[in-house]
């Protein structure tokens, strides 16, 4: 089996190249639904013994003293998630809680109430942002000391990559974007990653023992050698992730989803970007230390 | 010789294993649900006579008891169910009376063997058992205005024996100002201060007609008034905490002025919120006589609303501070009331001052610190939040002393039971040094957490048969050695988080299922290495050597960058997602001895050291 990957190269960095503009662009125009945990401001959760109708929820909440309340059904049509704008009292989730008990006459029960100040959001929003930089930045480094530059330059941006097109996707999608879903867009940092360093760990073994290849040739069979572990552990993952997204509840439902998105393409990135970027750079066999090891040269196929 | 291992590393992979068995096997023994007793004097203890007055509550009440028992932190009543449980709350409270506290809990049902090595269950996390998170903020620029105020009043009554005459004193945002009409006064008042009290800064100035001395902290004694106001405000939480009976509480500080307050398992969390962010104090105060001067005059209405007013002299005799004991009770009409101890400094100035005031009157001003916030738009259009923080003082009662009191005392004119045994539950613990704000509140109902658990552990019992069958299926027999890796991977993960007691969360539980997708990860990269190692004709034994040996690297290289993520994920993250950090860096270090090690271990007990045999791979 031989795919002529860096035959493809031009379209697919077209392709790649629309996708992050396209990710940008919403990301710009639109932005991110951020979540709570982000924008600050008060939920209450909670299980109605039957299915209510939202618009008669919404009409005895009006009656209330709360400001810009939305009411929406969360994952099944019995749970029932309020959003207010309320400035936060210590009171303020019972006092919902007993206004949709309406008296007594409606049977529900509290699952979670949250509140977050509007300081607090913005520290986490900023934090997170830190968090995905310096992830970014760590990688890069290590990628320069074990492999070396042009390497780290290939990894970095092919995560990069990977990044703006999930969050891309979740701006396009309005999904909303908590702090679950920002520690499932760091798993992707990490998990992109690793599948790039099988690859550049190949390409890298490559250069040391064909000595007659051209740099493209190389590259592409040393995507092929991998091409196997690569789906097959993606596949794993991915299997286990869709069981996650159906069984894992709705409280870890986008966590999941900004896995499954993110994984999809970091595998995609793997595969093209990353070496794309490797020929975009010139690589060559000076480029990493020519130092073969006698017992790698016996082992010669 | 070729794939084959000495026999101490099989004998050291099996003891590894025996471990991770033991010490993840408490997590397969489902807790109880129990009601922990506990005191709140030492004058009371819980022994066996409690729990049998507990027992024969309970025998009446028709309640099932699993188990009682006498432990270090009090006594321990186990239930077969939850509902027992609840129902046997109120029951028990009402047999045992004030004196204890009644905590709902969960306790783990070890059996003695395996908790007498140190194993345990690992420890679930609020989003998992249910229960309250608050994360509060002190508010330190009232702190220092408060110690401003004492230290006004301090300057002034130094000033006033040094003959200084000054025209008023102000305390505003950090800085104090004094006014002086003339600057001899300024210049003495200056040199008097600067000698008494050399923690602040002091600066002059004078506008044409008055001659002004500004007070200011230094940098160090502003850092020092900061950190006493937090390290005060968390030893008072944590008494509060333990005056709610919460089992396994948790009151830690975060970064410079935040405090961080867990309850896993608490049902009324209105309670827990009003009596951890109760800033009530109460303050001693003599009435004012008619002759005083009008600016030591403070004029507060009363609590019952009825709009009345009193004169109270500026001077506070003592604060609540200085509380030794309080409890509440009733008194003979059947009115709430609130019986005090002081402690010995309090109680001789009390005697101090009522010896001397015999006839006069003493007001009792109960102080609530609140705050209003509202937004406000900056200088770049956002809205931000200001809050403004202010106290309500209101007098309870005004009574004639009618002779020297000592230390006991008692207080009346409170509006219900339940605010006279709050009262009494604060005075003990201690008022806060400086108000305190909720900034973060995130309360799990117990079902929710209930839920949580089954869908967790649902997903992560459907994704491990997933991965298993797909192996088995695409590797055969290599397949099946990676299988039993993977499940003991699983076991030494969870025996990891017992030991460290690291907290599992559902996005815990959800990077455990991702680490199993992952962990055949180094699997699949040395079998699918051997299996081209095989196609360029290496013999079997050849291709299984150099299929791990060229895998390593390549395995060590992915697995370090994930855990460098993972670690940053630890030190950003928060509470749940915390947690999916901790799951996921334990998850690659063990999946890396699993996958290496261990399915080496069986490749070479079944292949090693064999005429190159045909491999099922």
């Amino acid at each position: 089996m031989n795919i002529p990957f860096m035959a493809m190269r031009k379209v697919v960095a077209m392709i790649s190249i629309a996708m992050v503009l396209v990710s940008l662009g919403s990301l710009a125009v639109k932005g991110l639904k951020f979540g709570l945990d982000f924008t600050g401001g008060s939920l209450i959760e909670v299980q109605y013994a039957k299915a209510p109708a939202l618009d008669e929820v919404r009409t005895l909440l009006a009656e209330g003293d709360y400001q810009d309340v939305t009411v929406q059904n969360f994952g099944s049509p019995v749970d029932v998630v309020v959003r207010m704008g309320n400035a936060y009292t210590p009171t303020l989730g019972d006092e919902v809680l007993s206004t949709l008990r309406d008296n007594g006459s409606v049977k529900v029960e509290l699952m979670r109430s949250e509140y977050v100040g509007g300081q607090v959001g913005e520290e986490l929003r900023e934090q997170g942002g830190l968090g995905m930089l310096l992830a970014l930045a760590i990688v890069m480094v290590y990628v320069a000391v074990r492999f070396q530059f042009k390497f780290s330059v290939a990894s970095v941006v092919a995560l990069a990559h990977d990044v703006i097109i999930t969050l891309g996707i979740f701006s396009l999608l309005g999904l909303e974007f908590d702090l679950t879903v920002l520690a499932a867009i760091l798993a992707v940092i990490g998990y992109s990653l690793n599948d790039t360093i099988v690859v550049c760990d190949r390409i890298r073994e490559n250069f040391r023992i064909m000595r007659d290849t051209t740099p493209y040739d190389l590259i592409n069979e040393s995507i092929n050698q991998t091409l196997d572990r690569t789906i097959i552990t993606s596949m794993t993952t991915l299997f286990v992730l869709v069981v996650l997204f159906f069984f894992g509840g709705e409280s870890i439902h986008n966590f999941s989803l900004a896995l499954l998105i993110g994984i999809l393409i970091g595998t995609y990135s793997s595969i093209f970007v990353a070496a794309n970027l490797l020929l975009a750079q010139n690589i060559t066999r000076e480029d990493l230390v020519p130092a073969p090891k006698e017992e790698l040269e016996d082992e010669m196929p | 010789m070729l794939n084959k291992y000495p026999l101490w590393k099989y004998l050291l992979i099996l003891l590894v294993i025996a471990l991770g068995v033991i010490y993840a096997l408490p997590n397969l023994y489902p807790d109880d649900p129990a009601l922990q007793l506990s005191t709140q004097k030492s004058t009371s203890v819980v022994d066996q006579r409690t729990l049998a007055t507990a027992e024969k509550a309970l025998q009446d009440a028709g309640i099932d008891l699993k188990q009682a028992e006498v432990t270090s932190a009090g006594g321990t009543l186990r239930f077969n169910n939850g509902e027992d449980q609840l129902a046997a709350k109120p029951v028990i409270a009402a047999a045992l009376g004030e004196n204890y506290v009644v905590a709902l809990n969960l306790v783990p049902t070890t059996p003695e063997w395996l908790s007498s090595i140190g194993a345990g269950p690992a420890k679930l996390g609020l989003d998992l058992r249910g229960g309250v998170h608050f994360l509060l903020e002190v508010d330190t620029p009232a702190a220092l205005k408060q110690r401003l105020d004492v230290a006004a009043s301090e300057m002034k009554n130094s000033m006033r024996t040094e003959r200084i005459r000054y025209r008023s004193v102000e305390v505003n945002g950090g800085v104090m100002s004094i006014r002086f009409l003339r600057e001899e006064d300024q210049q003495a008042a200056l040199e008097l201060l600067q000698d008494e009290f050399s923690e602040y800064v002091y600066n002059t100035s004078n506008d044409g007609t008055d001659y002004f001395v500004e007070i200011g902290f230094t940098e160090a004694a502003r850092a020092e008034v900061e950190a006493y106001a937090l390290q005060q405000n968390l030893t008072t939480l944590r008494n509060r905490v333990n005056e709610l009976g919460v089992a396994e509480p948790l009151v830690q500080r975060q970064g410079s002025n935040r405090i961080v307050v867990e309850l896993p398992g608490v049902q009324d969390t209105a309670a827990a919120k009003r009596i951890i962010g109760a800033t009530a104090n109460l303050e001693f105060r003599l009435e004012a006589g008619l002759d005083a001067n009008a600016a030591d005059v403070d004029t507060l209405t009363f609590r019952d609303g009825s709009g009345r007013t009193a004169r109270l002299e500026r001077d506070v005799i003592i604060t609540g501070d200085s509380v030794a004991d309080a409890s509440s009770s009733f008194d003979e009409n059947g009115r709430p009331q609130v019986n005090i101890s002081l402690d010995g400094k309090g109680g001789s100035q009390m005697a101090r001052t009522t010896r001397t005031a015999v006839g006069r009157n003493m007001a009792v001003v109960f102080i609530e610190h609140k705050s209003r916030s509202r937004f406000v738009e900056g200088e770049d259009g956002k809205l931000t939040e200001v809050r403004r923080s202010y106290s309500e003082k209101n007098i309870i009662s005004l009574a004639t002393i009618q002779t020297t009191l000592g230390n006991s005392f008692r207080i009346t004119g409170l509006d219900s039971p339940r605010e006279s045994s709050e009262l009494a539950l604060l005075l003990r613990a201690g008022a806060l040094a400086a108000p305190i704000y909720f900034v973060e509140e995130r309360t799990i109902g117990p079902s929710l957490g209930a839920e949580n658990i089954r869908l967790g552990v649902l997903s992560a019992q459907i994704g491990l048969l997933v991965v298993m069958a797909f192996m088995l299926v695409y590797y055969k027999v290599f397949g099946l050695f990676a299988n039993i890796s993977l499940a003991l991977n699983i076991v030494l993960l969870m025996a990891c988080m017992s030991l460290l007691s690291a907290t599992l969360t559902l996005p815990g539980i959800a990077g455990i299922v991702l680490t199993m997708g992952m962990a055949v990860d180094a699997n699949v990269l040395i079998f699918s290495r051997i299996r081209e190692e095989l196609k360029a004709g290496l013999p079997s034994q050849q291709a299984i050597h150099s299929g791990f040996n060229r895998a390593f690297t390549t395995i060590l290289d992915a697995n370090i960058t994930t855990l460098l993520v993972a670690v940053i994920l630890f030190a950003v993250g928060t509470g749940p997602v915390k947690g999916f950090a901790v799951t996921l860096s334990l998850g690659i270090l063990t999946s890396m001895f699993t996958a290496i090690v261990v399915t080496r271990a069986q490749i070479n007990l079944v292949y090693g050291g064999r005429k190159n045999k045909r491999l099922f791979i």
